[in-house]
């Protein structure tokens, strides 16, 4: 027994992000619209799991209170494809599922990304089979790759903080850009 | 040492095959005992009245499982049955085959309409075609797949894979 009553730090204290680069003076602060917008769409993505196998359960791991990917402004799992951002494809995906797949992503709204977890949706992992489609870039294209069979929460997070960076650095033109368009015609989405 | 009690009287499974080759006469190939199960080839243009002789007659009631095979050293494909009868406590194995040439069974629907999806199965994974099925389409591969794979002339690995280095494998 102790008799300390002094009192402790507080825990879950929240953080505020840093502020976009730009120039402050006295109760005002100029910065980029690009950054801004950044800053907000960073730290709010709503994520679309696609989860079909053991990566899946990895990330519930990783969505749960142990790791929580809450921390980083992804509180809320949207379960519909036309209110994400991010789809995160997560365990394989047969060559049946492909199309269903494609749909999916079709009918996210831009801007969109794709974080693509784990062995089998990266290349089809073990499945070296007629079967498994083969990586899931052959039919959408995919932003950040984690690799892993299954990949640890920690490589979920890292893949999301990549992502995360990604988002946060994209520039307004990108989605407008005949770069971008020449992409979404390889893979045939139009 | 002497036989238990409950032994059988009858040797079941002779009993069967001189019913059978009494009624398909040489449409019955062959048969042999494999480890506990007694397995029968007959010929193709008798396999559906052998089934269904066997329901009907010998009380098979029950078709466990009915799969696709290939030979291709025989150049043939083949169909395997398991059925089992409930009342008598009996399982067979019954095989049949046909050249890859002509790979058309008749539907076996009619006898047991459980064996529509494994019709369609032995479709999709052997090519195997079921003259009067009501609905032969692929069942589990996409419908646009352009092989039947579990034939043994189709490449195990996926052939478009990129990322598989032989020397990690010894080739």
């Amino acid at each position: 027994m102790s008799d300390d009553i002094t009192p402790r730090p507080a825990l879950g204290k929240p953080t505020i992000v840093p502020p976009p680069k730009g120039f402050t003076g006295s109760r005002f602060m100029t910065t980029k619209l690009e950054d801004a917008i950044g800053l907000a769409r960073k730290n709010s993505i709503w994520p679309l799991p696609f989860a079909t196998s053991c990566c899946g359960i990895e990330f519930m791991a990783t969505m749960a209170s142990n790791y929580d990917l809450a921390r980083f402004g992804m509180e809320r799992l949207s379960f519909s494809p036309r209110q994400s951002d991010l789809l995160m494809v997560m365990g394989t995906i047969a060559k049946k599922m492909a199309p269903v797949l494609r749909d999916v992503y079709t009918q996210m709204a831009e801007p969109k990304w794709v974080l693509s977890v784990g062995a089998c949706a990266s290349s089809g992992g073990i499945f070296d089979t007629y079967s498994v489609l083969q990586g899931i870039d052959r039919v959408i294209p995919v932003d950040v790759y984690v690799p892993g069979c299954p990949p640890r929460p920690e490589q979920i997070i890292d893949g999301i903080l990549k992502i995360q960076e990604l988002v946060a650095n994209e520039g307004f033109r990108r989605r407008y850009s005949k770069d971008y368009e020449h992409l979404l015609k390889t893979y045939k989405i139009d | 040492m002497p036989a238990p009690a409950f032994a059988l009287k009858t040797d079941r499974d002779q009993l069967m095959i001189d019913k059978l080759v009494a009624a398909f006469g040489d449409g019955v190939v062959s048969h042999e005992r494999i480890t506990d199960m007694m397995v029968i080839t007959v010929k193709k243009p008798v396999i559906h009245d052998v089934l269904k002789f066997l329901r009907n007659e010998l009380d098979f009631n029950f078709l466990t499982s009915m799969g696709g095979m290939h030979y291709p050293e025989r150049d043939s494909l083949g169909l395997v049955f398991h059925l089992h009868s409930m009342r008598n406590g009996h399982r067979i194995r019954l095989k049949t085959e046909t050249p890859m040439r002509d790979p058309v069974f008749p539907t076996f629907t009619d006898l047991w309409p459980t064996t529509n999806w494994m019709e369609r199965e032995a479709w999709d994974f052997f090519g195997i075609q079921f003259s009067g099925h009501p609905n032969l389409k692929r069942i589990l591969n996409m419908e646009d797949f352009p092989a039947f794979p579990l034939r043994k002339d189709y490449p195990l690995e996926d052939p478009t894979r990129e990322d598989k280095d032989d020397s990690y494998f010894g080739r």
